[in-house]
Formats: structure tokens, C-alpha cells, sequence
């Protein structure tokens, strides 16, 4: 059974008296485990497919299983209860409340969980997904503490508290330098592989795009391509090729105070507008 | 239960991100709670010193005074007859028992001067038996006599204000000569201080002269303007005053269904005059405090207005991160009502010092009610849901999406 199935979807937004069809039908079906990456020029659509997808949205026409649960015409009360419980998110501007710590950030949604969950059995959690991103040593660091690399790796560890069915990412490494941007596919890759985490991830850049099992490419609203990527490219192997680290995000070197610099600024940006 | 501790720790935590501005945002509120307390306190404290003060003056006291009368049918104010004469006050004396003592009396305002000091005062022109009726004792000397009022003796017996401006203090300045219009008046006596508080009726700034004196050779008159009577106790006040009113209307010669030409006030009525004035001026001062608190309540939903714009973003992730509307809300609301409570709470304590410091410094009476504190707090916790009402909902209502992508 797929974990994620989309019947025909269209999502058209009326701006003043002109109609804007951001989606005009699309259908997909995700199986578990899938790495799924999105593509697409910008106003192609793929915001609005990943927004729905998130339960962020409602369609305009189609039908949304999720889980084996029509999501398309929940409320606005039972969609929240869906991001909290089933979806990870994962944005372009990482999106972490600022002087806040790490491992605070990372319970945020166990705070908006239906069920009272105890303050240590929070923190537990809490360190033990900061341990999957490899985080759990800066813990009591705030954002702007961290490099930007380890900043999204915080937003992962948030995304993955709930144990979500999806992951779904916007753009994850729009922010951040090459090098960086490996590291963080690694930790996708890695909970993928690892832990079977089904993942759909935004992304404009193709190399990127290689890195999942799948990639489906929109255009106009439309899905134009959809296919298995032949040659995966792998993070791990790739970190390994390469040379020393100049700045590695889990050491603390001098250049670690130069990435800083950038790093709240990037916080700062948007999250992807395509 | 847990849950509300949660989204409180939350709104702690949000406003300890901005404490210049939460700071400023609470002074609004602490000023306006502050000021409510003070001015209630002032005001109660006003009030219960005059109740205090009448007390000691003796409750048993009747003033009978020359009321308004009519002239060509324009209704003159009070004191314009001159119908009271000493003859009525004799006629108190002999035809009512309850009636013990009784001072004919009279008053004008004239500059007192002694050697090269000089001090515009009251001057009363009383009977021997007003000391009497005010159970009040002199310092030095002694009050006049019989002897001088009826011969109509140029002697002045001083309040101890009046002889401190004039001869310094603690002075014995009993036989000095004073000059009052021109003529020489000789001091017998300085009166004991009464250490009236609220400075509306000083009886420590007056000097007393017999009346015959005063009517006499400062006034020239041959009326008197009011009978100072004290009941032979408590409970003879008011069954005094109706005898009093009932000769005075026979020797006036009052119809049935005109009115007075005079008043009769027992102390206690004038009491509850003062006190219902002291009243209408605490609830003015009240009201006028009332105000800041509610500019207060608008400094804190324009914060919040401010806040909501501000933290869109965060808004918006908490929303996509499975925040309902109803917890957003929540954070919002919470964070104003701790807003408007913590303001006042200080401001709670800050009325107290402000209470406490015209009291130490100004030594004017404040009494603390509970009343007022209780709905300062009340009130000011109300406004914290009433103005972060707005702002909440504003929260609450955006869409995750629009709230995420808000630059």
C-alpha cells in the first residue's frame, strides 16, 4: 500500500479575477522507503504539491490518501494533528526559534502533541533524535551557535521527533555550500536507508535530485517526467572522496566562527518561494 | 493543567526574548494600577481623618446657623439674614434642658498685628462657653470671662497657629498687645493645638474674642451669624435640634409651610456631607487613574499587535510543526494576561510605596483598601484578555503557509 496516494490533484488560487492553476492534475503514488525528489523551474507547481502534501494546504479538487486516510477534506483542527503526528518537516531557512537551545527546539512538537507527554520522557526523545543527526554533544547550543549545516541537521532531528511517516523537505539545501549540502543528504540518505523513513525532498538543483531513488519533475502544473534515478549517487561515499574538511560542521576549527557569520543570515532568509 | 503550565512557560520564555519592550509595555500597566491605589488610598484616607477629626471635635455639637433668606424674591445664600440674635441663644439657653452649653457667635477675617509681624486670620467672636462645648483646653493664660463679654473687654485668646506665626514658638505671649483694625487687644491666652490634619477648617489658625467684642468694635453689628450648642449627650442630639428648630421657627415667627431662616447642622450630618464629598472626589481621582490603566491595556494590545506581525514566521512553523489555532491562541493570550498581571503586580506594590510615601513625606492620612487592590488586580488581568483578545485571534487566524513565507 502507498504511503502517499494523490488522485488527480488541482490547486487553483484566485488572485483579484485571475485564476492561477498551480496544479492541474497530478497523481502520484509513493511507496514506503521511496526517496522521492521534486523538480522544477520556479512556479511549476511543486511548492504548491509539497504544501499539500504537508497538509499545509488543501486541494482545490482531487483526493489525498495518506496512510490509507483521506486527508483532502480534513479541518483545519485535524490537519494539524496530521503535520504533528505523521509528517516531518523540513524548510530552506531551517526555521528554528532563535534563542532557543538545540534540544528545545527539538521538542517543540511533542509541545503540540494531542497527548501530555512528561517533560523527561520529552528530553529523552528529544537526544536521542538529536543522535541520529549526530548532534547530541551541541544539544545546548543555540541557532546562532551553529553552523548552518548543523542548524538544518537541527531542524531534521525536530522533523523526525514524532516518528513520521514522511519526511517531507523545501529546498533543504538552498542555504548551504556544497560541501554542507552533501553532509546534510548524507543524514537523509541515512535515515532512508537506515530506518526506512519515506522521504519526498524539493529541490531545484539536479545534482541534488540524485541523490533519491526517484525523481519527478514538474512544469506548469503538471508532472512531465517521473522516473527512477538509474545512477543513485551515494553522500557517504562521496564525503569519503573527498579531502580533508576546510570547515566541518561537527568539529570546532576557526573556520567554524567564520561560517557562523553567514549562518543567522541564512536563518533569516525565506523558505523557498518557487 | 500541565498544559496551561506548558504554554505559560512558553510566553515567560517569549517575553524574556524582548525585555526592553516588555518592560515598557508593563509600565503602562503599572503606572495605571499604581495610580488607582494611591488615589484611592488618598481618598479613603481624606476621608476617615475627617471622620476622625469631627469625632474628636465632640459628636454632641449643634450649629445653629443664619440661613438664607429671602429678599424681593431673590433667594440670598447662607449667613445673609441677620434675624439670629443673642436673644434667640438666651432663649436656647433657658427654654431647652438637653441644651447645656450654648456660644452665640460671630466672624470676620482681619490682619492680626503684633510689633513688626502681622497674619490675616479668622476672627471668632465667641462666648465663655465655647471651650466648654469643644472640650478644648488652653496652653497658656486662660479663655475670657463672663466679666469681658459682657463689658465687652478688648482681650484675644489665640490658636497656637496665630501665635506661633506672631510670636514664634513656643512663646508665652500672654498681656503682648496685638492690633487687630486699628484697635489694641490684649492676649490672655493660647489655646492648645488641636493638630487639625486636613487644613479645610484650621481651628488652630483662628483667634477667639467675646462676641460683644467682636460685634462691637470690629463688626458693628447687633446680630449674631451662628449658636455653637452641645447636647447633654449623645443621644439628646438630635431631639435638641428639633427643639432648637422648633423655638427659633415660634421667635421668628415662622408660618407653617414657610421655610427657615436659619439651619440647624448636627456635627454628625456635617460628617456625612464631607464624606459623601471626599467620596465623589475619590471615585474622580479613582476614575481619572482608571484611565491610564486603560491606555496601559492599549500599550499592551499594540505590542502584541507588533509581537503577532514580528513572530509571523514562528507562527507559521509552529502551526506546520502541528500547532492548532486554539494553541497559538492560547500562547498569545497567555502572554498578554502575564504581561498585564506581572505590571500589576508591581504596580499593586508600587501604590503601597507611593501610599506609604505621602504619608511619611506629606503626612497626609492614606488607608489601603483591599476593595481597590483587588480590582486593580482583577481589572488589570481582564484587560490582559480583553486587549490580547484581538492580537490572539490575528495569530491564531493566519494561514501556515502565508505565515512561513511572511518576510
Amino acid at each position: 500500500m502507498p504511503v502517499i496516494s494523490v488522485q488527480n490533484l488541482k490547486k487553483t488560487y484566485v488572485v483579484g479575477d485571475i485564476q492561477v492553476h498551480a496544479l492541474r492534475g497530478v497523481s502520484v503514488d509513493v511507496e514506503p522507503g521511496e526517496f522521492v525528489c521534486v523538480t522544477g523551474p520556479s512556479g511549476s507547481g511543486k511548492s504548491t504539491f509539497m504544501h499539500i502534501l504537508g497538509c499545509l494546504d488543501r486541494p482545490t479538487a482531487g483526493q489525498y490518501i495518506l496512510d490509507g486516510q483521506d486527508v483532502s477534506k480534513m479541518s483545519r483542527d485535524e490537519l494539524a494533528k496530521v503535520r504533528n503526528h505523521r509528517i516531518g518537516f523540513v524548510f530552506q531557512g531551517f526555521n528554528l526559534l532563535s534563542r532557543t537551545s538545540a534540544i528545545e527546539n527539538v521538542e517543540l512538537p511533542l509541545l503540540y502533541s494531542r497527548d501530555h507527554i512528561k517533560a523527561s520522557e520529552r528530553h529523552k526523545r528529544a537526544r536521542s533524535s538529536l543522535e541520529i543527526v549526530g548532534l547530541l554533544e551541541r544539544s545546548h547550543h543555540h541557532p546562532n551557535q551553529l553552523s548552518g549545516g548543523q542548524q538544518q541537521r537541527v531542524a531534521i532531528a525536530r522533523a523526525l521527533i514524532n516518528n513520521p511517516s514522511i519526511l517531507l523537505a523545501d529546498e533543504p539545501t538552498g542555504n548551504l555550500d556544497s560541501r554542507t549540502s552533501i553532509e546534510v543528504m548524507d543524514v537523509f540518505q541515512r535515515l532512508n536507508v537506515e530506518r526506512g523513513i519515506t522521504i519526498l525532498l524539493i529541490t531545484h538543483e539536479h545534482d541534488i535530485a540524485e541523490y533519491g531513488t526517484r525523481t519527478i519533475a514538474f512544469r506548469d502544473g503538471h508532472i512531465v517526467r517521473d522516473a527512477a534515478n538509474e545512477h543513485r549517487r551515494m553522500a557517504k561515499d562521496e564525503l569519503a572522496a573527498l579531502p580533508p574538511p576546510e570547515v566541518n560542521g561537527s568539529t570546532d576549527t576557526h573556520s567554524v566562527g567564520l561560517k557562523r557569520k553567514s549562518a543567522p543570515k541564512a536563518a533569516a532568509a525565506g523558505p523557498a518561494g518557487s | 493543567m500541565m498544559r496551561l503550565l506548558m504554554i505559560l512557560r512558553v510566553a515567560l520564555k517569549a517575553l524574556n526574548r524582548n525585555k526592553m519592550r516588555t518592560a515598557l509595555t508593563m509600565l503602562g500597566m503599572i503606572i495605571g494600577v499604581a495610580a488607582v491605589i494611591a488615589m484611592v488610598a488618598l481618598g479613603k484616607g481624606a476621608q476617615s481623618s475627617i471622620e476622625a477629626q469631627i469625632k474628636s471635635a465632640g459628636t454632641n455639637i449643634i450649629n445653629v446657623m443664619s440661613g438664607n433668606f429671602m429678599a424681593m424674591g431673590v433667594r440670598q445664600g447662607s449667613g445673609a439674614s441677620n434675624t439670629l440674635t443673642v436673644e434667640d441663644a438666651m432663649a436656647i439657653r433657658q427654654m431647652i434642658p438637653s441644651a447645656q452649653y450654648v456660644a452665640p457667635g460671630v466672624n470676620t477675617r482681619n490682619q492680626v498685628i503684633a510689633g513688626n509681624q502681622n497674619w490675616q486670620t479668622r476672627i471668632e467672636g465667641t462666648d465663655v462657653e465655647f471651650p466648654l462645648i469643644r472640650s478644648w483646653a488652653v496652653k497658656y493664660g486662660a479663655f475670657f470671662s463672663t466679666q469681658d463679654v459682657t463689658s465687652a473687654t478688648k482681650v484675644v485668646v489665640m490658636g497656637s497657629v496665630v501665635a506661633t506665626n506672631l510670636f514664634g514658638e513656643d512663646v508665652d505671649p500672654t498681656g503682648q498687645i496685638v492690633r487687630i483694625k486699628n484697635q489694641p487687644f490684649k492676649v490672655i491666652g493660647v489655646m492648645t493645638s488641636k493638630g487639625s490634619g486636613t487644613g479645610f477648617d484650621d481651628q488652630d489658625d483662628k483667634v477667639y474674642v467675646p462676641y460683644t467684642t467682636a460685634q462691637k468694635k470690629l463688626m458693628g453689628i447687633q446680630h449674631i451669624q451662628n449658636i455653637t450648642v452641645s447636647a447633654a449627650s449623645a443621644n439628646e442630639v438630635k431631639s435638641t435640634a428639633d427643639a432648637i428648630t422648633e423655638l427659633l421657627r415660634t421667635r421668628h415667627k415662622i408660618m407653617p409651610g414657610d421655610s427657615d431662616d436659619f439651619m440647624v447642622r448636627t456635627l454628625e450630618e456635617m460628617a456625612a456631607m464631607r464624606t459623601e464629598t471626599t467620596k465623589t472626589m475619590t471615585a474622580l481621582l479613582a476614575g481619572i487613574a482608571g484611565v491610564s490603566l486603560l491606555v496601559g491595556g492599549i500599550g499592551i494590545m499594540n505590542i502584541m499587535l507588533v509581537s503577532v506581525t514580528e513572530r509571523t514566521r514562528e507562527i507559521g512553523l509552529r502551526m506546520a510543526i502541528g500547532a492548532r489555532g486554539s494553541d497559538v491562541l492560547m500562547q498569545f493570550l497567555v502572554e498578554a494576561v502575564v504581561l498585564s498581571l506581572f505590571g500589576g503586580g508591581i504596580g499593586i506594590a508600587l501604590g503601597f510605596a507611593i501610599s506609604w510615601g505621602v504619608t511619611e513625606f506629606l503626612t497626609w492620612p492614606t488607608t489601603i483598601s483591599t476593595d481597590a487592590v483587588a480590582l486593580a488586580f482583577g481589572f488589570s488581568a481582564m484587560i490582559g484578555i480583553f486587549f490580547g483578545f484581538y492580537p490572539a485571534t490575528k495569530a491564531a487566524k493566519l494561514d501556515p503557509i502565508e505565515a512561513l513565507r511572511f518576510e
